[in-house]
């Protein structure tokens, strides 16, 4: 018996260009994800909401920083309010921090070279919405790809909001403490910088991504239980 | 009204591309320290004065003009 899917947003701003392969990915993994422009005002029902990567209004000012005053950021900002699961990936990742849903800022690449790249991540939380399915100190292989992935984090930022780091030696962009990926105090909000979206057939290079939108898909499954 | 804002990347926090400027000059021979890049906006603002042009600005500079984590700014209302 096959089990009931989730609904998930993939929200699409204007330059967003992975919201297909996002969709992509968890159809695979048994959701059902639903493509939702930003100009909307409201989210439909869904059990998670996914911010894809792109280059949202060409990354001008400072990358996420004029996405996150969109129409569904709003909704997406109570969503996430109400213990709604989010994800941010890449653009998205940085979008979470300049609407204030995640601590901390992306800045250009230290070596500001756009880096594309396999790169080996640590995981420092298994128990959180996104990485049920991972083992503690588990090195998964996924891609990055961006010009600005450098972050910084606010001086009161505890250790256990680091979800990921970049493996030793393996940090491609400069971020401080190797950051690859942040979550909120509460644990409902996740940006990372590698691309889970990229990773999930072991055909094109790693399969190790689908561990993280796996459980994500696990995790909006139990909501969705939850809610009927 | 017209007003300038610079903003500017915060002490302490990394500069590549004031590295990449600085090293560059020093190689063509100017003796410079340390060089810091920031980003000049230009705005035409509605506002009966310089004092309200400029409170204007700084709710601009909060909400998107600058990220306060990384940023400072500074606001010039010509006359």
């Amino acid at each position: 018996m096959s089990e009931v899917a989730p609904r998930v947003a993939v929200v699409i701003f204007p330059g967003s260009n992975d919201d297909r392969d996002a969709a992509w990915a968890l159809s695979a993994l048994g959701a059902e994800p639903i493509l939702l422009w930003h100009g909307e005002e409201e989210l439909p029902p869904v059990d998670a909401v996914v911010l894809p990567g792109g280059f949202s209004y060409g990354d001008y000012l400072r990358c996420g920083a004029i996405a996150r005053f969109s129409p569904a950021m709003h909704a997406v900002t109570a969503f996430a309010a109400d213990g709604g699961l989010v994800l941010g990936i890449c653009n998205g990742f940085q979008i979470l921090c300049e609407a204030g849903l995640l601590p901390g800022v992306l800045r250009p690449n230290a070596s500001l070279e756009f880096v594309c790249a396999d790169v080996a991540i640590r995981v420092e939380r298994t128990d959180t919405a996104f990485t049920t399915r991972c083992e503690e100190g588990q090195e998964l292989v996924i891609p990055v790809k961006h010009g600005e992935g450098c972050y910084h984090a606010p001086d009161d930022m505890a250790d256990d909001q680091i979800a990921f780091r970049y493996a030793p030696g393996a940090n491609p962009n400069g971020s401080e403490r190797d950051i690859a990926g942040v979550l909120n105090r509460a644990g409902n909000v996740l940006g990372l910088m590698p691309h889970p979206e990229h990773a999930v057939d072991p055909l094109l290079g790693s399969g190790d991504g689908a561990l993280v939108l796996a459980s994500l898909v696990d995790a909006a499954r139990e909501r969705l239980y939850a809610r009927a | 009204m017209r007003a300038t804002v610079l903003v500017r990347p915060k002490k302490g926090i990394l500069d590549p591309q004031g590295q990449a400027v600085e090293s560059s000059l020093r190689q063509l021979g100017f003796p410079v320290g340390e060089a810091r890049v920031g980003r000049v906006i230009d705005l035409d603002v509605e506002a009966a004065t310089a004092d309200e042009a400029r409170s204007e600005i700084e709710r601009m500079c909060e909400r998107l003009l600058a990220n306060p984590l990384i940023e400072s700014y500074e606001i010039e209302v010509e006359r």
